[in-house]
């Protein structure tokens, strides 16, 4: 049984819903620009606005991409339709959403967790955004009891995709992770530029409870999670919450909830009873959508190494394990190609993974440092010419510069490499200093090791390699 | 055949100089000022555009120019195609006033030819209905009869051409609605097949069945404009991927040797004196060396009311958008809603609201298998019934409509009177097929009565060459 932060005996049970906008040039259903942060209502047209007869044209790279994600996460593409669901709100200018509904586009796919859980994809479907309103005055920033509101209808037709999970999520750290990763790979296809933070990406939690064994509990869908931190604490919460009220001899209502980030807490939007009836039809202003197979290949066959295996593979260039932080990091950053190439340049690998892990946060995946520098920094301090100390010092004058070659540059600061000899010098002069340590060191007391060390790299002015200061002592100890 | 100069005849003219396009739109705006206020079949006359276009084509035409294929010709658009910075209305007060940013695509295409736009013609509101009494802005008045309906619902467009306000003009077609008003008002009305003329900046009542088509006094004229403003257009999904055919070049081929349909099991309903004309119909065909076949379409008995269930529910859907927001007129209240109910309560009319309430119930959770995914199986067997009767029929004769033109007021206390004007005419849209209204002679009252021709997808060239044949014998 995982551990799941749950009372004992209780399973907690997560399916999610992630929209994602995809990086289009232009509207799922007409030529206006998809672009965020524009003027109000200027990336608009008679489609987008919903205008007495206009007609929507499918964008055919929305469709690339939203293959794309499918094949990414192992979905069968299949022959699909578009409906119409039916509502009225005036951010939505034809008083329905085009989306795909019985017949999605992207089926029966799953996601491998960086820990080994599968999650089922139940599907992955097309649909357009709305626009987005604002409301002022009143109370909450909610359209009733407002004074007025506006819309602006740049965002009405953008391009998404909505992946449906299956409710295979046993705790919030795995809807954390499923969620990073999810993003990784839409990032790594070029979907999407899947930011919470700014809309792109939208993640809604469908959450229950159980005991172990039992039928599946009711769910609440939770709604208005603006991160993957918050995911995780909206999770936790509405899971204690359902149990609260069923070990007080209550039941869930199935229901929508709204996640409230200031007080942590979930509250109800609507329940499902006052849900809408969509009215769903075939849209008939479109025709099926089909990819033909050969197309269907050809996006597969340009897929790029995903997120997981990329993971693999610099684990294995680098030694490091493979669900530490720093290969996490760097795959993420997507500069696990510049750590090969690095190593193609006759540099160490694994000293490659801690600088750009450590200094290259703000670089992205194509670092300004050319690979052959970091390269031959990594073979000075492998080789014992620099220190770990030094090195970073060197690393940061050839960041700033853009370049430059780490040997001129030590020697410039005067980081000359210390031969051995002049290293067992110091180490004579520290153990004459610190006569108690060394007899402790000697006794097997290794936390005495540290105060040697300290003074002779003191000794040394720092110029001694720490690793080579250690090797020095415990051989002259015998161990 | 009438008095008024056909199309094909004045773009020959205008465009060899012996005669001015203005001179041309003259001569319409005169019948106009004559007899529009009688007959009502405009929601706008646009007299100064349509001077000052004939003065341009003039003069582009004494420069040299060959200006298109429609030189000069008026022709009237029925007022539910955009038409950029001019008013389009769709007989509804909700858009009043409402001017489109863009043209629909047949506009842009006719303008291409060298048309000449007289106006916007009046309709039952969103093309909801069969006498134009359903509009907003009042009926319009058969031009043969005034005392009488001109159909509809592109009453306004039927009654234009047959009073000679224009040459020809467009209407739209969703379940009769081009060629119930050809009959009823003396004129040959053509729905082509879905999917051949651009739906792109037609205002969508039942988008799955609406279609554009040309009403005119002769066959030559129809075949003609259906060339022009058929083919591909990439701004409607739905349009049919091939060049527009040849229309104009079929006429005069004869019906030596083909198949006419003639149906053992029509629905009941047709009057005498237009199954009267039906019957003259087939025999004129047969004197013309065509065989005349027996043909079974047994699910065109529940066409009417699949059609009232479909049509209805694509209609809630696309005037949804009729909410007050972002154009057309604006009932303010104090709340989201009520803005809305209002609104919409002011904005539409009775047969408007009626099938909007159809159609939600219809698409409704619980409802919906039993009435709209009932229907669309009916619309699978009745495609079916026609595909096998395509086989031993090149086109199929029914009655256009079931009377001749009624006098105003007989069928509107009960809306399913009314619906049933569409008995003949419903079953291709459900098919997606081309049809066709000749006229053939008259019935009661000395009133015209109309033969429509039906074909199987893409068989406009076979109805043609039949209706360039009764035509003449008419």
């Amino acid at each position: 049984m995982i551990d799941n932060g749950l009372p004992e005996g209780w399973e907690l049970v997560v399916g999610l819903e992630v929209h994602v906008e995809l990086a289009t040039k232009t509207k799922l259903f007409s030529g206006s620009p998809n672009r965020f942060g524009d003027e109000p209502n200027t990336n608009i047209d008679p489609v987008t606005l919903g205008l007495p007869g206009a007609l929507p044209v499918l964008n055919q790279h929305a469709v690339e991409l939203a293959m794309r994600i499918g094949l990414a996460l192992n979905c069968t593409v299949k022959p699909s339709t578009f409906h119409r669901k039916n509502y009225f709100y005036p951010d939505l200018s034809k008083a329905y959403q085009i989306t795909q509904y019985d017949e999605p586009l992207n089926v029966d796919g799953f996601l491998m967790l960086p820990g080994g859980v599968r999650v089922g994809v139940e599907r992955a479907h097309m649909e357009e955004d709305t626009g987005k309103s604002t409301h002022f005055g009143g109370a909450g920033g909610r359209i009733h009891g407002s004074d007025y509101s506006l819309i602006d209808f740049n965002r009405a037709g953008v391009p998404l995709v909505e992946i449906v999970s299956h409710p295979d999520v046993r705790t919030a750290e795995q809807a954390r992770q499923y969620v990073n990763e999810l993003r990784a790979i839409l990032v790594a296809v070029g979907a999407s530029d899947a930011k919470m933070e700014e809309g792109s990406m939208r993640c809604d939690a469908n959450v229950s409870v159980r005991k172990y064994g039992a039928e599946l509990g009711t769910r609440c869908e939770i709604k208005n999670v603006n991160s993957v931190r918050s995911l995780g604490k909206a999770i936790e919460y509405e899971a204690r919450r359902q149990i609260d009220v069923l070990e007080t001899g209550g039941t869930i209502r199935q229901e929508t909830r709204h996640w409230d980030e200031t007080d942590g807490r979930t509250h109800t939007l609507r329940a499902k009873v006052d849900a809408n009836d969509y009215r769903y039809f075939l849209e008939p202003d479109l025709v099926m959508l089909a990819p033909d197979a050969e197309w269907v290949e050809r996006v597969r066959a340009a897929l790029p190494v995903l997120p997981a295996a990329r993971r693999t593979n610099l684990a294995a260039l680098t030694g490091a394990e493979e669900d530490s932080e720093a290969i996490a990091v760097v795959v993420e950053r997507g500069q696990d190609t510049y750590i090969e190439e690095v190593k193609n340049s006759g540099g160490d690998a694994g000293r490659a993974l801690v600088w750009v892990q450590q200094s290259f946060a703000e670089e992205g995946s194509a670092p300004r440092l050319p690979a052959k520098d970091l390269a031959a920094l990594t073979v000075l301090e492998r080789d014992g010419k620099l220190t770990a100390t030094q090195a970073k010092t060197v690393l940061g004058d050839m960041l700033e510069a853009g370049g430059g070659d780490p040997a001129a540059i030590a020697a410039s600061k005067g980081f000359e490499a210390l031969d051995t000899s002049v290293i067992e010098g110091f180490v004579d002069e520290g153990i004459a200093a610190q006569p108690d340590a060394w007899a402790k060191y000697c006794a097997g007391e290794e936390k005495a090791m540290g105060a040697l060390v300290g003074t002779i790299m003191k000794l040394s002015k720092g110029k001694a390699d720490g690793k080579v200061v250690t090797a020095i002592l415990q051989q002259r100890r015998g161990s | 055949m009438s008095n008024f100069t056909s199309a094909t005849s004045i773009a020959q003219n205008v465009a060899s100089g012996a005669q001015s396009a203005a001179s041309v739109v003259e001569e319409h705006l005169q019948r106009i000022s004559q007899r529009e206020e009688e007959v009502h079949a405009f929601n706008l006359v646009t007299s100064t555009e349509a001077r000052e276009r004939a003065a341009d084509l003039d003069a582009r035409i004494a420069r040299g120019e060959n200006v298109g294929p429609l030189a000069g010709v008026p022709i009237a658009l029925k007022d539910n195609m955009c038409t950029r910075g001019i008013p389009t209305t769709c007989s509804s007060k909700i858009l009043e006033g409402w001017k489109p940013p863009y043209n629909a695509t047949v506009v842009d295409k006719l303008f291409a030819a060298g048309a000449v736009f007289v106006g916007k013609t009046n309709l039952d509101e969103f093309a909801m209905g069969s006498s134009t009494e359903n509009s907003a802005f009042g009926p319009t008045r058969n031009p043969l009869d005034t005392s009488r309906v001109p159909g509809g619902s592109s009453g306004g467009s039927a009654a234009a051409v047959a009073a000679g306000f224009a040459a020809v003009s467009l209407g739209s077609d969703t379940g009769g609605s081009i060629r119930q008003p050809a009959a009823l008002c003396g004129v040959v009305g053509v729905k082509p097949t879905y999917g051949l003329v651009s739906r792109y900046g037609l205002v969508a009542f039942a988008s799955s069945l609406d279609q554009i088509g040309p009403f005119s006094h002769s066959v030559a004229d129809a075949a003609l404009l259906t060339e022009i403003i058929a083919g591909y257009d990439p701004m409607d999904s739905t349009s049919i991927p091939k060049p527009a055919p040849s229309l104009v070049s079929v006429l005069g081929r004869g019906v030596e040797g083909m198949r006419i349909g003639r149906v053992a099991d029509l629905p009941e309903g047709a009057d005498a004196d237009v199954l009267a004309r039906l019957d003259a119909a087939f025999v004129a065909l047969e004197k013309a060396g065509a065989t005349i076949v027996d043909v079974k379409l047994p699910s065109l008995s529940y066409a009417l009311t699949a059609y009232y269930l479909i049509a209805p529910a694509e209609a809630s859907s696309n005037l949804a958008r009729y909410d007050g927001v972002r154009y057309g007129n604006r009932v303010a209240a104090n709340d989201m809603n009520t803005m809305y109910a209002d609104t919409r309560a002011a904005g539409f009319g009775d047969e408007v609201k009626r099938r909007i309430m159809l159609g939600t119930y219809a698409l409704s959770a619980g409802y919906y298998d039993a009435y709209y995914g009932k229907a669309l199986k009916v619309r699978r067997l009745i495609s079916d019934d026609f595909a096998a009767a395509y086989v031993n029929a090149d086109v199929i004769l029914t009655p256009t409509s079931p009377t001749v033109a009624f006098p105003f007021g007989a069928k509107t206390d009960d809306p399913l009177t009314m619906y049933l004007c569409d008995i003949f005419t419903i079953p291709t849209n459900l098919a997606g097929h081309p049809a066709m209204s000749v006229p053939f002679g008259t019935g009661q009252a000395n009133m015209p009565v109309g033969v429509q021709i039906l074909a199987p997808t893409l068989g406009e060239e076979a109805m043609f060459k039949v209706a360039a044949v009764l035509e003449s014998a008419a």
